[in-house]
């Protein structure tokens, strides 16, 4: 096997050698990136819903109201990340047919997807997903309706906060509204290859 | 041949196509520019932050480049370096074929597109699909994407449709949402079935080996959830020294490119599945490609390399308005493609020294670019590189007449006269071969000339004495 790995490095110091001084790294402070009048003084589980509506996402509190939009959409067979299932059970009644596990194989027997989120921005109306948390990737992307259940406690204000708090984890996703193109003459279609609902249900 | 060749190819463009390239760049750019100036206090120190960070990381790639390769390879993913094109292509060759692997999905890379992949691994017997909609469609039909971040901004949904029904994809249908549904249902499957999934990367941390990748689709999820294998291609100019820098670029890259907060879904990889994941791969390669960067940073246009793809500059530029991607002949078109694809050509430099020449350097192009990176200048140097190195400039009007002209003041006033004839006379019947070309896809203002001496000649004359 060719490696160009020191015939490149090597380029790279040949070129960088004749500056007489390199860029510094710039000093700054993050809120520069913050959106600080749009967070002042808000409840972040308030602010998350609106930016969500803005982005064509829905935020929702009560498992209730996610199985009354379930039905409305006529959504009745899922999937259901196996540790959150045991609460969520008495409020899927009669009609739904919901898994504990995810086959691919019948990838489009799934409407809805209901994974765990890591946490989730205000500010710009995202939630995140962690591999850790997320019971699968699939489940979370490929039916047409994602539910990404988010503590309170886990939502963080800004886009800054939440790149200082990315972790070590392998897979990190921030979902900010519904999968989207506007490839065809620059109209707007959601439900490309992700879902075309995101959902937030937001427990305390 | 009297015109340069993107003015050719720019004079081919069906006036529908010229419309609806025109109408949407513009709407783009005016929504972006909304979205920054409403929402951050300060967006042009913004810019230029982001620039400063890009530059200092380019600037210390000799510390950067190995220091992202340790992170990566400590989160358990495998680093490859490729000098060339062929070489890229090569190591992803090989490492299909160690995994036995045949078939591959690709979400949106630029680099895949540069060196040409697809159709190597294709006469290698590899299947490599596109899965981003109008990366699918330029697929299906041999075309070549026109913008970086709308591939398929010339076609309309007319020929998208046709595509779709000669690949039976469905009868006949042109609506955009059943255009989309019936890709959605064609693709999902075919990442099911894929081996291998190949990414690009937006940014790649030295800090931490994260690789950060935008998509609004969502195709690149479903390529790093659907399959076992995720190999990343990514220029060595992707590197960004901290995590923390992520947050000042990912905040202006949705939004100079499509004009959104944040792009739909931003991706931090950093390896391979986690072990308690059930889907996804267990094996991660990146391949860092070089591909004429180290070139490029070595000459005098490294700035350019600060660029993040974003396509801000193409929707604000009035030549790319006009002419549309395909003039500019390469995977990079608009202001940013002028720079840098005559520069990744290297020695073959002259096959497309024409494209700095196609501005009027209006420095609308700097003006938006989130990196703030002078194009203007850059063009200006590439333009004096093409007269050092004699590459021909045809349909340039040569300068010598003009500056005997501008040196003889009895000639110069003769002129300014006769040009007022400019104003009646058809420009079909002036001789004047460089004049005949500039008006083919042109008008003339009206001449106005001697104005400036008149108006001298009036300040001359005594003012007035001042009121006391
Ligand atoms: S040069 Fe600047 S404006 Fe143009 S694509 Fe690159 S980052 Fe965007």
């Amino acid at each position: 096997m060719t490696d160009d790995r020191e015939s490149i490095l090597s380029r790279v110091r040949g070129a960088l050698a004749p500056l007489h001084e390199r860029a510094p790294l710039p000093t700054y402070d993050s809120e520069i990136a913050v959106l600080r009048g749009l967070l002042a003084g808000r409840d972040l589980a308030e602010l998350l819903a609106e930016r969500m509506r803005r982005v064509n996402g829905l935020a929702l509190t009560s498992p209730a109201a996610v199985v009354a939009h379930l039905r409305a959409g006529g959504h009745r067979h899922g999937y259901c990340d196996p540790a959150l299932w045991p609460d969520l059970a008495p409020h899927f009644a009669d009609g739904f047919t919901v898994e504990t596990s995810f086959d691919r194989t019948r990838v489009d027997d799934y409407a809805f997807g209901i994974t765990r989120a890591a946490g989730a921005i205000a500010e710009s109306g995202t939630i995140i997903l962690h591999d850790r948390t997320t019971a699968s990737r699939l489940a979370a992307l490929a039916p047409w309706v994602h539910i990404a259940v988010v503590s309170r406690a886990d939502i963080f204000g800004d886009v800054t906060q939440a790149v200082a708090a990315l972790g070590d984890d392998r897979n990190v996703v921030w979902c900010t509204g519904p999968s989207k193109t506007a490839d065809v003459e620059g109209i707007l279609i959601e439900g490309v290859h992700g879902p075309g609902e995101q959902l937030a249900l937001i427990v305390p | 041949m009297s015109a340069q060749a993107i003015d050719r190819f720019a004079a081919t463009l069906p006036a529908e196509t010229r419309a609806s390239v025109y109408q949407s760049t513009k709407t783009t750019h005016e929504k972006r520019t909304r979205l920054l100036f409403d929402q951050f206090p300060d967006p042009d120190r913004l810019r230029t932050l982001a620039g400063e960070i890009k530059q200092h990381a380019i600037e210390n790639l000799d510390t950067y480049l190995p220091q992202a390769e340790a992170r990566l390879r400590a989160n358990g993913a495998q680093v490859h370096w490729a000098g060339t094109a062929e070489a890229a292509c090569a190591h992803v060759l090989r490492i299909m074929r160690e995994r036995g692997a045949t078939k591959m999905v690709k979400a949106k890379t630029m680099v895949s597109e540069e060196i040409e992949l697809a159709d190597y691994l294709g006469r290698h017997g590899m299947e490599a699909l596109e899965t981003d909609l109008g990366e699918f469609i330029i697929q299906i039909d041999h075309d070549h994407p026109s913008h970086i971040v709308r591939p398929i901004i010339h076609k309309n949904r007319r020929e998208i449709a046709t595509s779709f029904e000669r690949e039976g994809l469905g009868a006949y249908n042109d609506d955009p949402a059943t255009i989309t549904r019936r890709a959605r249902h064609h693709l999902r499957h075919k990442y099911l079935a894929a081996d291998v999934g190949l990414t690009g990367a937006n940014f790649l941390s030295a800090e931490s080996g994260r690789i950060a990748l935008v998509t609004n689709e969502g195709n690149s999820r479903f390529s790093v959830a659907a399959t076992r294998c995720h190999i990343v291609l990514v220029g060595i100019e992707k590197i960004v020294p901290r995590d923390r820098d992520l947050g000042i670029l990912l905040n202006l890259l949705g939004r100079s490119a499509t004009a959104q907060d944040l792009t739909v879904y931003t991706e931090f990889i950093s390896g391979p599945r986690d072990p308690a994941q059930p889907d996804g791969p267990e094996e991660m390669h990146v391949i860092f490609v070089d591909n004429g960067r180290t070139e490029v940073l070595a000459g005098e246009c490294r700035e350019i390399l600060r660029c993040i793809r974003c396509g801000a500059c193409l929707n604000v530029c009035p030549i790319y308005r006009q002419a549309s991607g395909h003039a500019y002949r390469s995977v990079y078109p608009g202001p940013v493609g002028a720079v840098l694809s005559p520069l990744l050509l290297k020695e073959n430099f002259p096959q497309k020294a024409d494209l700095p020449k196609a501005s009027s350097l209006c420095g609308a192009c700097h003006e938006v670019c989130p990196v703030n990176i002078p194009i203007p200048d850059l063009l200006l140097r590439l333009r004096a590189r093409a007269k050092e190195e004699n590459v021909p400039s045809p349909g340039t009007p040569p300068m010598a007449p003009w500056a005997l002209l501008a040196s003889q003041p009895t000639a110069w006033r003769a002129a300014l006269v006769a040009g007022r004839a400019l104003n009646v006379l058809p420009t079909r019947l002036i001789p004047v071969p460089a004049l005949q070309a500039w008006t083919a896809s042109r008008e003339l203002p009206a001449w106005r000339g001697g104005e400036f001496r008149r108006w001298l000649k009036a300040r001359r004359r005594p003012a007035p004495p001042a009121a006391r």
